[in-house]
């Protein structure tokens, strides 16, 4: 469990994904990819940790992710195999409305 | 959070990828970041508190900026049109600071104490980079210090954070969205915040930015034409400019690889638009209304807008071609009168805007936000029923005759419509009778005569008597600044002199 805000930089203890939060629903949460818990950019990997296959989904580069209720928002800044959950509920790929360029 | 993440982003998934060229030069986005380390590794924030360009466009803007991001420094373009004394000036306000630029253009400067030049060339044969650079991560740290045109006297140094820039690039920008074909021609200057948000925006979604030193019709078409361009911003004076170049061959040009045009950082003339509309048929066309303060774009009229409003026989409808649009889906606006009070449909006032990517600060001044986070920009204008907004130009520009505010837009717009006018600009002039009433000083087309009666007869035929102007006079052409917004305040005084 860790206090998310926006800004903070996170990464996956069992595969290639790296998020940086967007937005985040107050208090702590518990935020895992691949089936273990996100750690901070300069956390040691605890040993043995390995992606669970049941949250083997993936991440993609440039996607956003959300719970249903939009509290909290990611920013996938590096894929990897594992796929996200927030307090046990997998995350969602927000979908972008489309704008025309404006620069 | 920070700007470097854009470009670590870019060059992690597309880094072959051209990310910037300006003549035979270029550079792929995996170059654009080795460069912008190798320079970041020579920016010690304990040595400088700014990072400082003095270029035109070219391959140095992206460097310097990114580079800027990486080490922590804010990032400070200078506007090298300034007089050299005016730059030693703004140099001396952010010392200690690195300084890149061209010989040819900081020879003429006597650098102040605390500033170290760089020379721009060796940016791009930079020593080796560090092989990785974790940029400092507070989303609070400034990113862009940007010095404002300072119209009204000395100018201002709006600061940019981190977050706000991004708030703006991750709402309106889909990660390596970018067809592989694409490419954005940038004619604004490194200092001007379009210019900013080119790159930035040009590098998240992988889009090559070809560099346009300085404008020119002929260039800027020679450049669609070659470099095969997709994309393009221009201020309004630039789109002018070019239709006119254009002038009797327009219809006959072929524009195959271009299919989207954004303007904005002034007010566009109706006729111009729907000019534009006609010469470029097939191109999409986007107003964007944004302020330095507001990290660049907050409002949006899209291509189908455009093209409704010019198709449209309706008023409602049809008048929209002069409208900004609706603000991003991260932007909030609304519209107060002088009281506070926030206004309805229709309803002329003061616009605030509110939204993660909206500093509104300066230097020296601090935050103008109010403790709920919306800034007044200083612009006037009001939103239509379906939330289309309109502007009516700045509220320093008002025109108080008697009890009523006038906007210098609307009376511009109607002499512009003269067949005989090129160019009109209207402003206060001071009143015994009213206090204030209303000047203007017209430029007329090369072929186009008609009498200072004439245009006031015309103007009392579209609009309210108080808004004739009073005094007209003729002029072989308007003060514009270099950035194509007009020196209302020179004619004013111009106009004073005369009464």
């Amino acid at each position: 469990m860790r206090v998310l805000k926006p800004g903070l930089r996170l990464k996956s203890a069992v595969c290639a994904t790296e998020v940086m939060v967007i937005r985040a629903p107050p208090g702590e949460a518990q935020l895992e990819c691949g089936g273990t818990e996100m750690l901070g950019a300069t956390e040691a990997v605890p040993a043995g940790a390995k992606l669970d296959p049941a949250h083997a989904q993936g991440s993609l580069i440039g996607k956003r992710y959300v719970d249903a209720a939009e509290a909290l928002e990611l920013l996938c800044t590096k894929g990897g195999e594992g796929s996200m959950s927030l307090d046990g509920a997998a995350l969602g790929i927000k979908q972008a409305k489309a704008l025309p360029s404006s620069d | 959070m920070n700007l470097a993440m854009l470009l670590d982003m870019a060059a992690d998934t597309f880094g072959e990828r051209t990310a910037v060229s300006c003549g035979t030069q270029s550079l792929t986005y995996s170059a654009l970041r080795e460069a912008a380390r190798a320079t970041a590794a020579q920016l010690d924030p304990a040595k400088f508190s700014h990072a400082a360009l003095l270029d035109t466009n070219g391959l140095a803007a992206p460097i310097v900026l990114f580079a800027s991001a990486y080490a922590g420094v804010p990032y400070v373009p200078l506007n090298f049109r300034l007089t050299g004394g005016e730059i030693e000036q703004l140099l001396l306000r952010i010392a200690p600071a690195w300084l890149a630029s061209p010989a040819a253009l900081s020879e003429r400067l006597t650098l102040p104490q605390g500033i170290q030049r760089a020379d721009r060339e060796r940016l791009l044969t930079p020593p080796l980079a560090p092989a990785a650079l974790e940029p400092p991560s507070d989303p609070a740290a400034i990113a862009v210090q940007l010095f404002t045109s300072g119209t009204s006297g000395t100018p201002k140094a709006a600061v940019l954070r981190h977050a706000n820039l991004m708030s703006y690039i991750l709402g309106t920008v889909e990660f390596a969205a970018a067809e592989v074909q694409e490419a954005a021609l940038v004619a604004v200057p490194p200092y001007h915040i379009a210019g900013i948000s080119a790159v930035l925006s040009s590098t998240y979604s992988g889009r090559r930015l070809v560099m346009l030193p300085s404008f020119d019709p002929e260039e800027w078409l020679r450049l669609v034409a070659e470099e095969r361009i997709t994309h393009a911003f221009v201020v309004p004076t630039m789109l002018v400019r070019i239709i006119e170049y254009l002038g009797s061959q327009a219809t006959a040009m072929k524009f195959p690889t271009l299919r989207a045009i954004a303007y904005g950082g002034g007010r566009m003339p109706l006729a111009v638009i729907e000019r534009a509309l006609e010469v470029f048929a097939g191109v999409d066309f986007t107003n964007a209304y944004g302020l330095t303060e507001t990290s660049a774009t907050v409002c949006l009229l899209s291509p189908q807008d455009h093209r409704r409003a010019a198709a449209g026989t309706e008023p409602g409808i049809r008048r929209r071609l002069a409208s900004v649009g609706k603000p991003l889906p991260t932007v909030e606006l609304e519209v107060r009168d002088a009281a506070g009070r926030v206004l309805g449909p229709e309803q002329p006032g003061l616009l605030f805007v509110r939204g993660g990517q909206v500093a509104g600060e300066y230097r020296g001044v601090g935050s103008l936000l109010d403790p709920s986070g919306w800034f007044a920009t200083q612009d006037l204008g009001w939103i239509d029923a379906e939330g289309y907004v309109f502007l009516e130009g700045r509220a320093d520009d008002v025109i108080v005759r008697g009890a009523e505010n006038i906007s210098p837009g609307e009376i511009e717009e109607a002499l512009l419509a003269h067949p005989a006018v090129a160019d009109a600009v209207a402003v206060a002039i001071p009143s015994e009778q009213w206090g204030e009433a209303v000047g203007a000083a017209v430029v007329l087309h090369a072929a186009g005569t008609v009498t200072a009666e004439a245009l006031q007869q015309w103007v009392r035929e579209r609009l309210r008597s108080s808004r004739v102007p009073e005094r007209v006079v003729f002029r072989s052409e308007l003060p514009y600044n270099e950035m194509g917004k007009v020196l209302r305040r020179v004619v004013r005084r111009e106009l004073e002199t005369l009464g």
